[in-house]
């Protein structure tokens, strides 16, 4: 059975206002935007037969090649929904405004989308990414029989959290060791593997954890998040797909900042606020500090699931609790760029 | 005890692959000069600065032409030393036959992958005008031997994918096995088992990789 915290991130969804873009529209005069409610573990396609339907009379002739673009910045349409809306709307917008196309594919810039099998192939990859990092190998995903993985997909298409943990533990995914939620996670107990490589004492030293870090990083400090600049292209943006390593020592917690710090080494000993934290600093160096202040980078927000995230909270719960069905963790990072 | 300068599993860390690619494109522009040579490219990043001890980037091979080999065709002058080549079947050039009579152009980039911890290569063909090229255009362009490589193994396989750093569509060749492989490599060429020095992991790797891409090696380097 799966926990709460699970449960609400597969409830989580997005309103959307999604306009036709005037070049697709054919009709006079021109339809009103669709709005439509977006799973946040969901994909862009696999609304377009919701969508459709609404502007298939206003369409010109031709065939169809779907495309949705966020204040002229194309969607890759590979990453979850919820992902998206949290890395591009710095304050969040509701309903969030889209534009759609059916015509002008940017193959340039996007690779292409053949509706529903793009998606599911895409889940399939990430899972089997996810697997090798986690569990050393990806033989659980490859040797998982072809409807199996049929009904897999099916339950994250249709939110169906229910049916996916009834068929999540034939992944045989190892588990992170989690001395802060009782619960299970996503895979039952029965299908327990240690993650952790041990020594020959015993203890528990670090596991590799499915991490797609998305940051945006902007130059000038800011107090509102309004104020934050818009994003022209996707070159605004570092996308860093890479394995957390997770530490595990004796009497200290590995926090979310630590996750975060370990993929951004120059965000390292920020000491800086951060939403609904203390500042703290070094008693012996204030002054010193100050001036580090100033230098470095400073991590303003990291979002998970549309929660601002504080970045104390242990990371075994983070990865838990929050992490997409594909066994990734997305997090979305504003940061300060350090002055150089 | 790994020292780090040995890969025993078939896969490589960061700072392994940092040193593996500077010897590679050492090795590759000693013997290999009928090509230009390869390019680090350093992951400084225009958001981020990737402020890392050991440099992280990619290694890089652009604007490799591969054009017609008929004669009449007066842009193929600057390439005629190439052509004459043609004859000589010890030759290494890298004027390979294209079936549509125009210049095709490619880029081919050796990129780590922190979660298969084994390189992967991405490429990708355009025209002169930069319009890309599909995958059926150039399986064209690469020798047929490459083509049934493709169809029959099992570990290589290409899709299209987003490059990992530059934003775009690229081609992929698939990494599933490679540390595999590799330690097959491993076995056969070097006495002491299943080790394989750092400084030769790509060098070895390229001499399967490049083959399915068109892209042959000379012997020397494997030493």
């Amino acid at each position: 059975m799966a926990n709460e915290a699970v449960k609400y991130v597969w409830e989580g969804a997005i309103p959307l206002q999604i306009h036709l873009h005037k070049s697709d529209v054919a009709s006079h005069p021109a339809p009103p935007p669709a709005l439509v409610l977006a799973p946040r573990i969901g994909y862009l396609p696999l609304l377009i037969p919701l969508i459709k339907p609404y502007f298939k009379d206003s369409l010109p002739p031709g065939e169809d090649s779907i495309w949705f673009d966020y204040k002229g910045v194309p969607l890759k349409w590979y990453i979850p929904t919820g992902v998206l809306f949290d890395l591009l709307c710095a304050e969040p917008e509701r309903p969030w405004n889209l534009t759609v196309h059916f015509r002008g594919y940017p193959s340039n810039i996007l690779i292409p989308c053949e509706g529903e099998d793009s998606v599911k192939w895409n889940f399939v990859n990430s899972l089997k990414e996810a697997q090798y990092i986690i569990n050393g190998n990806c033989k659980n995903v490859m040797n998982m029989s072809q409807s199996d993985q049929e009904d897999l997909w099916t339950s994250v298409m249709n939110g169906d959290l229910d049916a996916y943990t009834k068929l999540s533990p034939k992944l045989k995914m190892a588990t992170i060791e989690d001395d802060f939620s009782r619960k299970a996670s996503l895979s039952s107990p029965q299908s327990r593997q240690g993650v952790t490589e041990t020594d020959v004492a015993g203890q528990v030293k670090t596991a590799r954890i499915p991490v797609r870090l998305y940051v945006r990083s902007i130059n000038q400090d800011f107090k509102n998040l309004e104020d934050v600049p818009e994003i022209d292209t996707w070159d605004d943006i570092s996308y860093l797909n890479r394995p957390v390593e997770f530490l595990r020592e004796e009497g200290k917690c590995f926090t979310l900042r630590n996750a975060i710090e370990s993929l951004l080494p120059e965000f390292i000993g920020d000491r800086a606020q951060t939403s609904g934290e203390e500042r703290s600093r070094d008693d012996d160096n204030t002054e010193e500090a100050d001036g580090l202040l100033r230098e470095m980078g400073e991590i303003k927000l990291a979002r998970i699931q549309g929660i601002e995230m504080k970045l104390e909270i242990p990371f075994s719960w983070v990865v838990n609790n929050l992490m997409n069905p594909e066994f990734y963790l997305h997090i979305s990072v504003l940061v300060k760029a350090p002055q150089r | 005890m790994n020292s780090g300068r040995e890969v025993s599993d078939g896969r490589l860390t960061v700072e392994g692959f940092s040193v593996a690619a500077r010897a590679f494109a050492d090795k590759w522009k000693i013997h290999n000069q009928s090509f230009p040579p390869w390019s680090w490219v350093p992951l400084i990043n225009r958001t981020l600065h990737l402020s890392n001890q050991q440099e992280e980037g990619y290694l890089s091979l652009e604007e490799i032409l591969i054009l017609s080999s008929l004669e009449e065709s007066p842009e193929d002058e600057s390439l005629n030393v190439a052509t004459d080549c043609l004859e000589k079947e010890e030759s290494v050039d890298h004027t390979i036959l294209n079936q549509e009579n125009e210049a095709h152009y490619y880029d081919f980039h050796i990129v780590y992958s922190s979660s298969y911890k084994v390189p992967v290569l991405y490429f990708r063909g355009y025209c002169s005008g930069g319009q890309p090229l599909s995958l059926d255009v150039i399986k064209k362009d690469l020798p047929s031997c490459s083509v049934s490589l493709l169809h029959e193994s099992k570990w290589t396989f290409i899709t299209q994918e987003e490059h990992p750093y530059l934003n775009r569509p690229w081609f992929k060749l698939h990494p599933c096995g490679t540390e595999d492989w590799i330690k097959l490599l491993s076995q056969s060429s070097i006495s002491t088992g299943c080790q394989m020095p750092v400084d030769l992991y790509l060098v070895s790797w390229f001499s399967v990789v490049g083959q399915v891409v068109g892209l042959r090696i000379p012997l020397e380097m494997l030493n």
